[in-house]
């Protein structure tokens, strides 16, 4: 066991735990922010997608000990108050959630691909979210709602 | 279904108790005589403090309107689709009603489960009429304050009001409205009046899934839980001899390792030391007779058709007279691999077994079935059980079964404290319960070069097709028509998966028409057809498609998908399909990728009634037809020496967003009462999809999934 100090959506928290802990194990049964999801453990299914100092990481594969306290978590519980991201009012006026279980993992990969690349094109958006799995297939409105929210960030 | 029949639900029962339910003297929407007696609403007010108008629609005094959602959410959209039938008739704006997901409730409720694309079905007149039955002793209630008849008042967003426009509000009139008898025979409204049913509603719980708020089972936290992870045998058929947990108890936050039945569970402070433990376990197995490979399968499977014996299904006419008597016979073998159903969140449950109670949590499509069997397990009695159902990340059948509920209760009464029991990724993709692996054999005979008989074999592993579906189109068009089964009992569990044989007996048989009426020199469409005009005015009872609006979906399709005009490069495949009381047809659209098939888009027309939420509807049709392209495309699933060689999504090729057509859906516009949505638009798009690599490549695919034939036969070079 080791102490380890996280920047957790802002918030500076020590963990108490083995060093190879994954950070999505951390996240949720320590910190209990159960928003990141267990999918597949080996950063196949993008499930577990989180924010590595802005950009999308899968927290699956990420060790605690290979984090830096310089380094700043963003999760799906940090993104904004009020379901107010632009994503994620575009995830809410497109309905893209059937089972929901995958979403949070989408909107973070899917927030992640507009701060690079504000304008994606359909190939950019497919290319880039197919590391992301929904086994209820929602990928069609995954696409539309990523359209939409790079019009409201212009 | 099998999971129906170990519900003892089947038509009749429905009939029998819905007109229990509609006769009006039962108010709540309970789907079935969800009450033992003909309870009145005042009693059951008596006891709860003024709010509760019911015990369904609760009504605050701030007019607060909460309606609590029976049926479990698998992405369904039941959560949402069923309060809106309520909602409806209670005459309420939707942005006041608050929806709460309702616990396992036996008194209050029968039936409450997932499966089978018969949720809105069968709620469809239940649930309005208790909305209404409401309504109306609102309206009583108001008439009575104002001293008028009751014919001369009206509702309005939840306001009952009277001709010279005064009104009390739905929550004051509740304390009233609940002394009142309850109304029988209330009238539903037509449809031509709805305000909700028809209109687009967002799922409930979509604020919530994008902000990441704890829905799911895997989500539910309990103080003083623990976690489980299981090792279980490897191989299909072993069983356990001797196991080591020295390795395991090393590992930082284990507490204990306990054997149970044939499986070892790891106790541990946190999901990730429960996994670890579990890896860390060393265990000897003892092999069965045969360690089943799927080359085994498959010849087992080709062996019973060549000389299985047959259960026959349907019988029309004399397939063997007309196969003697035939010009031609065109015969062909259709092979379909085990899937796994690969729910997004891994099985896992939540069990607290104390003297006193079990209380259980978590995703499951079965939770009465289930928890009648833990009860038995553990011999307890099942009024001590307490289930509560959370939003399931995925279903598919999978969750029909509730094995790792019994293994929650199970390590839970053993180690008498509240346990979470994870499967990880690995332990979902091998511990089993797949689709089995299916062989459809289908001869035709052509006399003549007119179609005089259909033939249609199956075997498949453990179980076979039920009931109504030997009786789905060609069923009915043709004088000599037969279907047989036969099975193989296998090591390898198997369990219903969304659309349960049909999901690959449609894709054998719309290969099959699409061969056959090139064969016979015929249009496709108009073979299609031409079978369903010899369908009109039968007799048949057990015909439950209608031939009319199967064609009607299938003229539909051709119109919105430009059928018949031909564009380079872009490749066109027809198929149509009922299943689930729902007619659909759709077109494919393929297109040839650096040297691989890309399915572009698909068009899919559907006849499913009246359709009560289009946004909702949409999804399920979308989601259905990407799944089944995914599974006919990708879905490669074998098993060497008694175990999949695939263990988690990086072997296991689920759809990804890069590989998805664009589907676009067109629902006919119907008043005919609502049929099913989540299972009905998967079965066909295989067929679509083939029929069009066919006219790429020039080859007939006949075996799942298509990218590995493709490549097996050196089509794609």
């Amino acid at each position: 066991m080791a102490i380890f100090n996280l920047n957790v959506n802002g918030k500076i928290v020590k963990v108490d735990t083995s060093p190879d802990t994954p950070l999505l194990w951390v996240l949720r049964d320590e910190l209990g922010l159960v928003g990141t999801k267990f999918g597949c453990g080996i950063g196949s299914c993008g499930a577990c997608t989180v924010h590595l100092n802005g950009s999308a990481n899968q927290s699956c594969n990420l060790a605690i000990s290979s984090l830096e306290d310089s380094d700043k978590i963003t999760t799906i519980e940090g993104i904004s108050d009020n379901a107010s991201h632009p994503v994620q009012v575009a995830w809410k006026e497109n309905d893209v959630a059937q089972c929901g279980y995958c979403q949070s993992g989408q909107v973070m990969k899917a927030i992640s691909l507009l701060e690079k690349n504000p304008n994606p094109n359909s190939d950019e958006i497919r290319k880039e979210m197919k590391h992301n799995i929904c086994r209820c297939a929602t990928y069609n409105r995954i696409e539309k709602a990523i359209v939409d929210a790079s019009k409201k960030n212009k | 279904m099998e999971s129906l029949k170990s519900n003892k639900l089947n038509r009749r029962n429905f009939i029998v108790n819905s007109g229990i339910a509609g006769g009006g003297l039962v108010i709540g929407f309970n789907l079935f005589s969800s009450f033992k007696k003909n309870e009145d609403l005042g009693k059951l007010n008596s006891n709860s403090n003024q709010n509760e108008f019911n015990s369904h629609i609760k009504i605050s005094k701030s007019g607060d309107i909460t309606i609590f959602a029976p049926n479990p959410e698998i992405g369904q959209g039941i959560k949402t689709t069923l309060p809106m039938l309520v909602a409806e008739e209670l005459d309420i704006a939707w942005k006041d009603v608050n929806v709460v997901q309702a616990k396992l409730d036996r008194e209050k409720f029968t039936n409450q489960w997932a499966g089978g694309s018969m949720g809105v079905m069968l709620a469809w007149q239940p649930l309005r009429k208790s909305g209404a039955t409401a309504r109306q002793m609102l309206i009583n209630a108001a008439a009575k304050k104002w001293n008028i008849s009751s014919a001369d008042c009206f509702t309005k967003n939840g306001s009952v009001y009277n001709n010279l426009n005064q009104k009390y509000t739905y929550a004051e009139l509740v304390d009233d409205a609940s002394k009142l008898e309850i109304p029988k025979n209330v009238k539903l409204k037509d449809s031509k009046d709805f305000k909700i049913i028809g209109k687009s509603v967002v799922n409930v719980d979509i604020e919530k899934i994008v902000t990441g708020k704890p829905l799911f089972g895997l989500d539910y936290k309990e103080d003083g839980m623990v976690y489980s992870c299981v090792l279980r045998p490897p191989a299909f058929g072993q069983t356990l001899i001797s196991f080591d947990s020295a390795e395991s108890k090393k590992i930082n936050g284990v507490i204990d390792v306990v054997k149970f039945e044939n499986k070892v569970a790891v106790i541990a402070k946190n999901t990730y030391a429960a996994i670890q433990g579990k890896k860390a376990l060393k265990a000897e197995w003892k092999n069965p007779k045969i360690l089943e490979d799927s080359i085994f399968h498959k010849n087992k499977l080709n062996d019973l058709l060549d000389k299985g014996k047959f259960k026959t299904m349907r019988k029309d006419g004399d397939v063997e007279k007309a196969f003697f008597e035939a010009d031609k016979i065109i015969e062909k073998t259709y092979e379909s691999p085990f899937l796994p159903h690969s729910c997004m969140e891994p099985m896992n449950f939540f069990a607290n077994v104390t003297d006193r109670k079990i209380d259980l949590v978590g995703p499951i499509q079965t939770p009465d079935n289930t928890s009648k069997q833990v009860a038995e397990m553990l011999n307890r009695d099942i009024s001590e059980i307490d289930l509560k159902m959370t939003r399931m990340g995925g279903g598919f059948g999978r969750r029909l079964r509730g094995d790792f509920v019994i293994e929650a209760a199970k390590i839970s009464d053993i180690i008498r404290k509240p346990v979470q029991v994870v499967y990880s990724r690995e332990d979902d993709m091998t511990a089993g319960l797949y689709r089995p692996a299916i062989h459809y054999r289908i001869a035709a005979s052509i006399k003549n070069n007119k179609l005089t008989g259909y033939w249609l074999k199956e075997a498949s592993i453990n179980s076979n097709m039920y009931g109504l579906i030997p009786n789905f189109l060609p069923a009915g068009s043709l004088e000599n028509y037969q279907v047989d089964v036969v099975n193989y009992k296998s090591e390898i569990s198997t369990a219903p998966w969304r659309a349960p044989y049909t999901n690959f007996l449609a894709f054998a048989e719309q290969t099959f028409f699409d061969e056959l009426s090139e064969e016979l020199g015929v249009d496709r469409i108009k073979f299609h057809l031409d079978l369903l005009e010899n369908v009109k005015g039968t007799t048949d009872k057990r015909i439950k498609y209608s031939p009319e609006r199967f064609q009607n979906v299938i003229k539909t399709v051709i119109e919105k998908s430009n059928w018949g005009e031909n564009k380079k490069g872009l490749y066109k495949g027809f198929s149509a399909y009922y299943c689930h009381n729902t007619h659909v047809a759709q077109v494919a659209e393929v297109v040839m990728k650096n040297n691989s098939p890309l399915v572009q888009r698909v068009v899919c027309v559907v006849d499913c009634g009246k359709l009560v939420n289009p946004l909702g509807g949409n999804n399920q049709v979308v989601g259905g037809v990407i799944d089944g392209v995914g599974h006919a495309m990708y879905g490669e699933f074998e098993f060497r020496k008694g175990s999949p060689r695939a263990k988690n999504f990086n072997r296991y090729k689920l759809i990804r967003m890069d590989q998805s057509p664009k589907v676009d859906v067109h629902f006919i516009d119907s008043n005919h009462s609502p049929t099913g949505l989540g299972e009905p638009s998967l079965p066909p798009v295989g067929a679509a999809v083939a029929n069009a690599i066919y006219k790429a490549t020039g080859y007939r695919l006949m075996n799942q999934p298509f990218v590995e034939e493709l490549k097996l036969k050196k089509v794609l070079g």
